[in-house]
């Protein structure tokens, strides 16, 4: 789907976001946490499917070989923040969504 | 077959090593053993016996107690001495008249208090060190006296010496010999021991004969001495040696030494067929052992022989290494240069007041001694030298100069050690155990000691192991990595020492000067914690607030379901009704699940992220404080009501742990902090579990550090004691500070304790002698954190845009769903996932 045909959701403000602290947003009944990182945006699901706490949002947010991911503060596991996918556990991922800074409006959209 | 009856006459540290062995032999169903002791109680450890007045009590010197001896099924009679012996019918009778058969006769009836036969030694303040009883009565004739003597300059009677400062006394070393020590220590060693001992009060008299002990002028008593002169004293304490206790063989035709003694061959066999005897009792090729190592030896001699093994006494080394009345002292082998032809290496340092001698042989090939004082640390490679017989080097000289840097390496190094080579005497682990465990993947001393055991005794070996272990993974190849994370190839040591001395003040800035990337969930809270410890910011600063787990970053711990709990600080456990009753109706309010917690606080279970900043704003006002239950940091300082309210307490425990918590609140270190104190002995408030325990004594605080409990619980190691307010937070201030500069990420101080080379020593030469001179700028820096605490709930609060942080969702009020309550005993809880599932898709009807 273009970028053009998502359905956008306005959520708030680029200046509620804090580098690199993540807020967590509903998108429909959907938790989603979005991270401002080095001036890049990105959203996953704010559920922890280890544990299916809605705490992704609270996690830290770091580098590793290369890939920004956010760590669970459960049980410490990796996200890619881009994909995702779980570095510990190849078959864990978490949903991806799409965000944008819209004239100073974050924006959120399924992909 | 029917059992074997043995029967151990004594049951002091070798009766019970022997016991012990038997009992857990793999043929121990063949034997029924009983024990006699005319004590009071089963064997404790007499070498600690100088313990007891820094705190211990009997039940912590013992060494087994009467459920161990059931279970192994040993028969044990107290208070009741073995008085016949009838060795053609094989059986012992008792001063009650009982009677016991035996198969084989152990005797360990050990030694007695050798007391010089001087006109007036019978009075009541002359005593003996040697029981439990002893010391208790020590310390009745303490509390009335106000001048001790202890008569006797040698080893045991310089330990009594220390007893007897411990119990507050003005102590005076009364010795028959020209120096201390005579038996251990050279001219040279004697002398500068005796200026240091000086130096600690206790005043020293040599080459005194007493004549008779007197009434005195200005004390209770008078000692006179052969030379005219005379000493005042209120009590005396006789340390002159010990003397076999061998009565019951003596009466029996059992072979006695001229001097005394029971003589044994080398299987601990008396002349008498089926008769050991063993430890400070047996006398072998003319020398009575008068330490617990070499009567362990012939305690396990004995079980070998009985159980048909083929283990020989073929003698013991008796080199020594202990701290006495502080100072270190270390004796190996001939240390007076008896050898004949013998040649002698001297280093003294007057300044630092350290002596050193080696004795070499007449070729400059051997070690045949050493005297140590002052710097013991070459202790363990020459005693194995010593011992092995080993080569010297080149220049001996070497072994005992000073290292200086960039010099080359002086000692024999490690390598040069046979594999059977004991390095830890007290659990017999070699060279060759220490070389297999680093094979089988050992790389830190913490693992070693766990593995092998090495260490965990007297712990006089660590350093000898750490060297050992170093040099066999350097062999292997094995690069030990102690890179914090990828971000940073840098300990957090190290890192702590860049942001103090760079003056670093954001993570942003360490990681650009020394690192590389963005960081990590490893990283980011160990420089958070570095930051807070060294310039001690509001740690939710935007510039500091990434850094945080999410427990710092919410102030509260976060629980499975994601919700938090909340503990407020309740310094010292003390809490006014008006606190209790506030607490509790903000918990209704709210709907939390309260409980106790392990460390004397209310915790509140349940509050959501956005709930935080109201339920704070609420225990605010209602007077609490954060409790950093959070964070790696202080959290409670537990403690008994002490000598206000109880019975048997001598301080206020209470107001010392209020004051500690005060003090101590809001301190980030490598992890999280635990502190303990008691009102007395009886250690209601388990302060040795704790990472700084605090017990009172009637002469002030005894310090304990580096205990923990949890999965790996750990005694703390008593640090000083005699301890008044101001010394105690001096001391606490400086321990804490230098764990939270050296300390490793995450790692607890047991473990920092366990890792540190030179171990408590090594922490007791920074914290108290100040030997890196950095007492002044630990306590600078501890100052600071104090001087700079802030009640971080109270400043978020204050601030909206800190408050926004805890919205749940930045574009809706709803609650979040996840979060699913069921009640269990009239209170809320995480409900379970099936639970969760009925909840949310009720199946159709």
């Amino acid at each position: 789907m273009s970028e053009e045909n998502k359905n956008w959701q306005a959520i708030c403000a680029s200046t509620e976001l804090t580098e690199p602290l993540g807020v967590r947003a509903l998108l429909g009944d959907e938790q989603v946490a979005i991270f401002k990182v080095k001036n890049e945006l990105y959203a996953v699901s704010a559920i922890d499917p280890f544990t299916n706490a809605a705490v992704l949002a609270r996690g830290i947010v770091g580098d590793l070989s290369g890939k920004t991911v956010v760590a669970s503060p459960i049980y410490k596991q990796h996200f890619c923040l881009s994909s995702g996918a779980c570095l510990e556990d190849e078959d864990v991922s978490v949903k991806t969504y799409a965000v944008r800074d819209n004239g100073g409006q974050i924006e959120l959209a399924q992909h | 077959m029917s059992k074997q009856r043995i029967v151990v006459v004594g049951n002091g540290m070798v009766g019970h090593k022997f016991i012990d062995n038997l009992a857990t032999h793999e043929n121990a169903e063949d034997y029924e053993i009983i024990t006699f002791s005319e004590e009071p109680r089963l064997a404790y450890d007499r070498v600690q016996l100088s313990a007891y007045f820094s705190g211990s009590t009997a039940e912590d010197l013992m060494l087994t107690s009467e459920a161990y001896y059931q279970e192994k099924g040993v028969n044990y009679v107290l208070k009741d001495k073995v008085v016949t012996l009838d060795t053609q019918a094989k059986k012992v009778v008792t001063e009650s008249g009982r009677e016991e058969p035996y198969d084989k006769l152990v005797l360990a009836t050990g030694s007695f208090p050798f007391v010089p036969p001087i006109p007036g030694r019978d009075q009541p303040h002359c005593l003996v060190y040697r029981t439990i009883e002893d010391l208790e009565a020590m310390t009745a004739s303490a509390k009335v006296s106000k001048i001790g003597v202890v008569v006797g300059g040698g080893l045991l009677g310089l330990e009594a010496g220390n007893a007897l400062k411990n119990l507050g006394l003005e102590v005076h070393v009364v010795e028959f010999a020209p120096r201390l020590m005579a038996v251990q220590l050279d001219e040279g060693g004697g002398a500068l021991l005796r200026s240091k001992i000086t130096a600690l009060g206790v005043q020293v008299h040599t080459e005194k004969n007493t004549q008779d002990i007197v009434a005195g002028e200005t004390c209770r008593y008078r000692m006179n001495f052969a030379d005219g002169s005379h000493l005042e004293t209120d009590m005396i304490l006789f340390s002159a040696g010990i003397r076999p206790q061998d009565e019951l063989a003596r009466k029996y035709d059992i072979a006695i030494g001229e001097r005394g003694g029971i003589v044994v061959d080398n299987n601990c066999l008396t002349n008498v067929d089926d008769v050991y005897a063993i430890g400070e009792c047996a006398l072998w090729e003319g020398r009575i052992y008068g330490l617990v190592a070499p009567g362990y030896q012939m305690a396990k001699v004995a079980v070998s022989h009985i159980t048909g093994g083929e283990e020989q006494f073929t003698g013991a080394d008796m080199s020594t290494k202990l701290k006495l009345l502080g100072v270190d002292v270390a004796s190996i082998g001939d240390a007076q240069g008896r050898t004949p032809g013998c040649k002698s290496y001297v280093y003294q340092d007057g300044v630092a007041e350290v002596y050193k001698r080696l004795i070499v042989s007449e070729d400059n090939k051997k070690l045949l001694g050493v005297v140590l004082v002052g710097d013991v640390e070459a202790y363990g490679t020459l005693q194995q030298m010593c011992v092995h017989n080993m080569d010297l080097p080149e220049s001996p000289e070497a072994l005992i100069l000073p290292a200086v840097e960039g010099g080359a390496d002086a000692g024999m190094g490690v390598d040069a050690l046979p594999d059977a080579a004991h390095i830890c005497t007290c659990h017999e682990v070699t060279k060759g155990d220490i070389c297999s465990a680093v094979a089988g993947g050992v790389a830190t001393i913490g693992d070693l000691k766990a593995e092998t055991k090495a260490g965990t005794g007297c712990g006089g070996c660590v350093s000898l192991a750490t060297q050992l272990m170093n040099s066999e993974l350097t062999k292997l190849g094995v690069e030990v990595n102690t890179d914090l994370c990828e971000h940073f190839a840098y300990t957090r040591q190290d890192l702590y020492n860049l942001v103090r001395i760079g003056k670093i003040k954001t993570f942003d800035d360490l990681i650009e000067k020394h690192g590389k990337g963005l960081g990590c969930d490893i990283c980011k809270p160990t420089v958070g914690s570095v930051l807070a410890s060294c310039w001690n910011d509001y740690v939710l600063e935007d510039a500091h607030a990434g850094l945080q787990d999410t427990n710092d970053h919410f102030l509260a711990n976060l629980q499975k379901n994601g919700t938090y709990s909340i503990v407020p600080r309740v310094a010292g456990g003390e809490i006014k009704p008006e606190g209790l009753i506030a607490m509790g109706q903000i918990a209704l309010k709210y709907n939390l699940y309260t409980k106790i917690t392990g460390g004397q606080r209310i915790d509140l279970f349940g509050a959501q992220q956005h709930e935080l900043p109201l339920i704070w704003k609420e225990l605010i006002d209602a007077g609490f404080e954060t409790g950093h239950a959070y964070g790696k940091s202080l959290r409670t300082v537990k403690s008994c009501v002490g000598k206000t309210w109880c019975r048997y307490g001598v301080l206020d425990s209470a107001g010392m742990a209020i004051r500690l918590e005060n003090r101590y609140k809001g301190l980030r270190s490598p992890h999280k902090l635990k502190v303990g104190v008691s009102g007395c002995t009886r250690e209601c408030a388990e302060a040795q579990s704790k990472d700084i325990g605090v017990i009172a004594t009637e002469n002030g605080w005894s310090l304990y550090v580096c205990g923990n409990g949890g999965m790996k619980p750990r005694h703390g190691d008593l640090f000083a004691t005699g301890l008044d307010d101001a010394t105690l937070i001096q001391y606490i201030d400086r321990v804490l500070m230098f764990y939270v500069r050296t300390g490793d990420r995450l790692q607890r101080t047991s473990v920092w304790m366990d890792n540190m080379e030179g171990g408590l020593d090594y922490l007791k030469s920074v914290v108290i002698d100040d030997k890196l001179g950095a007492c002044e700028a630990l306590e600078a820096e501890m100052e600071h954190v104090v001087d700079t605490y802030q009640c971080e709930w109270k400043t978020t609060i204050e601030d909206p845009e800190k408050v926004k942080r805890f919205r749940t969702f930045v574009n809706s009020d709803e609650k979040d769903n996840t979060v699913v309550f069921v009640e269990e005993r009239e209170q809320i809880r995480p409900a379970s996932e099936e639970e969760i599932v009925r909840f949310v898709e009720p199946e159709p009807a």
